[in-house]
């Protein structure tokens, strides 16, 4: 199960003197999601393109499934589905031509083509359409379309619900579920980071072409040991709480709400001397640090390192 | 090879879908249609077979519409698609550069051949319908000038891809691909005409006048079309036939030389390329 599918190890890519990726090293393991954050320019898509093996590292390795993916023309590719940023088709072609010539490249039955097209929710009257006809949300379900043809192994996608309207979305995620399941490893980049936090089994956080933190969105949370967020509405005319506020630093952010942060160990305890007397509370909000928060954390932390 | 063929029809196919094998088959018909019945008029009938005419007229249009059109076809097929980034998904999938390059010759050059031997087979199949006698030394340089057509095409098909591989940008690639177009078509044989003239009516040495005309793939197809035979007396091109050393043999060598070569400058720019 845990067999990885992807070995990352030690890569820096130089483009004359900018250097875009220094000293990464990490692994994807079969079905797995993992999820790549970070600013633009981080080298998130350098890194995509190290494990297509569009461009050799300058130092290190990069084994995917097995095999160097730079090398030759690549059997390896047959087992990868990518779906770069911003995708693009040639405008004359349909979407159903462009998905059997893609196909035939992989040397895939495109049989399989008007599933594939249903699955990721583009019209079979659009597909016959020129893809030059598309909307930007079209144009990306294609691209999804044929980063899954043939079943790949390994999927790298590139800011891939850009575009999506959220119940495509939604649609795309349990899409990915069904892929890691039948044991597909999946690497996202995305922008969209409260979306990842879902889905993903593991989160990679770049900056300047530096990994800064590596883990699951709870050991992170460890990590980063950011307090969670406490609001509670007590009921009207109720003091027990305005009482507490002395012994813990409440702040006021409504007539009868209260908000504090709390440590992760000091959580329940907090919470159980709230909810002590449960008439008096009218609403409790728990909200854990998001990876938002822990991306801005990281960041501010390695940036205070330095 | 399966890849390369796979490529190749794609491009055949955008072809006919943005119409670019109709625009230049219509293009080249209507051309030598028109050269085939207005031009032959001033000839009347003395003896000078319609076709040779036509031959002639046809070769001096190639060479200057079919290096365009294949420009054209060719300077953004690797810059164009890296600035689309169409050429980003391509090369994830499991192609080598070398075989993109290679289908994509395949598939421009089968659109320029199709027009051209629709294109200019209009002229010869309306003059045979006409009625008009063509003898089989005809026919055979009428065959001559079609294929060196196609083959003066593939020359410029590669020198686009060269253009295209090296360049950073689109706009580059056309503004180059004008300039190459201008150089050889136009300014290469003015200046040696100048040469010419300038050398005071000595005539240059042979072999550097053989050296001259084979570094040009147009010079080297006229002088394939139009140095011999009936062309020849017609266009007038027999005169510096004689003072060369060029047959047939050296001259469509030396137009695959000019496929060669810059077909793989072009695959070797655009496997140091990086994405």
């Amino acid at each position: 199960m845990t067999k990885p599918a992807v070995i990352v190890s030690g890569i820096a890519k130089r483009y004359g003197k900018v250097s875009a990726v220094r000293d990464v090293s990490f692994q994807l393991n079969e079905g797995e999601i993992v999820a790549l954050v970070g600013h633009n320019g981080a080298g998130k898509t350098t890194i995509v393109k190290l494990l297509l093996g569009l461009i050799r590292p300058s130092e290190g390795s990069v084994e995917v499934l097995g095999e160097d993916p730079a090398k030759g023309d690549s059997a390896v590719r047959q087992r990868l589905g990518y779906l770069p940023e911003s995708v693009a088709f040639h405008m004359a072609l349909t979407g159903r031509e462009t998905l059997a010539f893609y196909a035939r490249l992989k040397r895939i039955d495109s049989s399989r083509a008007p599933e594939l097209l249903e699955r990721v929710g583009l019209a079979a009257d659009a597909a016959d359409r020129p893809v030059r006809t598309y909307s930007k949300g079209m144009r990306q379900r294609l691209g999804l379309a044929q980063a899954l043809l043939g079943q790949p192994r390994v999927l790298l996608l590139d800011e891939p619900t850009s575009g999506l309207d959220p119940a495509l979305r939604r649609r795309f995620y349990d899409l990915l579920d069904n892929l890691r399941s039948s044991g597909t490893t999946i690497l996202l980049s995305s922008h969209a980071l409260t979306e990842l936090e879902d889905c993903a089994d593991r989160v990679l956080i770049l900056n300047e072409g530096v990994k800064i933190a590596d883990g699951t969105i709870e050991s992170l949370r460890r990590i980063a040991r950011l307090p969670t967020k406490i609001s509670v509405t007590q009921t009207e005319g109720d003091t027990s709480l305005s009482r507490m506020t002395s012994c813990h630093a409440w702040t006021k952010t409504g007539p009868d709400t209260f908000e504090t942060e709390v440590a992760m160990e000091g959580k329940i305890s907090l919470l159980k001397e709230v909810t002590a007397n449960p008439t008096d509370v009218a609403a409790l909000h728990v909200t854990e640090p998001t990876l938002d928060d822990l991306y801005a954390h990281f960041l501010n932390s390695r940036r205070a390192a330095q | 090879m399966k890849n390369i063929l796979i490529i190749a029809r794609k491009e055949v196919r955008e072809g006919l879908r943005n119409r670019w094998v109709l625009a230049t088959t219509l293009l080249l018909a209507a051309l030598s249609l028109t050269l085939s019945f207005l031009g032959s008029a001033p000839t009347g009938n003395v003896g000078v077979n319609q076709l040779d005419v036509v031959i002639v007229s046809l070769s001096s249009l190639t060479i200057f519409l079919v290096p365009l059109i294949a420009l054209l076809l060719s300077h953004d097929a690797i810059v164009g698609e890296m600035e689309r980034g169409t050429m980003l998904l391509l090369l994830s999938y499991p192609v080598s550069r070398n075989q993109v390059i290679l289908g994509k010759f395949a598939g421009h050059l089968s659109i320029l051949a199709f027009a051209t031997l629709f294109g200019y087979g209009a002229a010869a199949a309306a003059l045979a319908a006409t009625g008009t006698e063509i003898d089989t030394a005809t026919w055979s340089s009428f065959v001559t000038m079609l294929c060196s057509s196609v083959l003066l095409g593939a020359v410029f098909i590669a020198i686009g891809y060269l253009v295209s591989a090296r360049v950073r940008e689109r706009s580059t690639a056309g503004g180059v691909a004008i300039g190459i177009w201008l150089f050889f078509v136009l300014i290469y044989d003015m200046a040696l005409l100048g040469a010419l003239v300038a050398s005071g009516g000595h005539a240059l040495p042979g072999g550097l006048l053989d050296a001259l005309l084979l570094l040009n793939p147009t010079d080297a197809y006229r002088m394939l079309n139009l140095g011999s035979g009936e062309a020849s007396a017609l266009s007038g091109l027999g005169g510096v036939a004689e003072h060369t050393g060029l047959n047939a043999t050296v001259l469509v060598g030396a137009l695959f030389g000019w496929i060669v070569l810059p077909l793989s400058l072009a695959a070797a720019s655009f496997s140091r390329r990086e994405l």
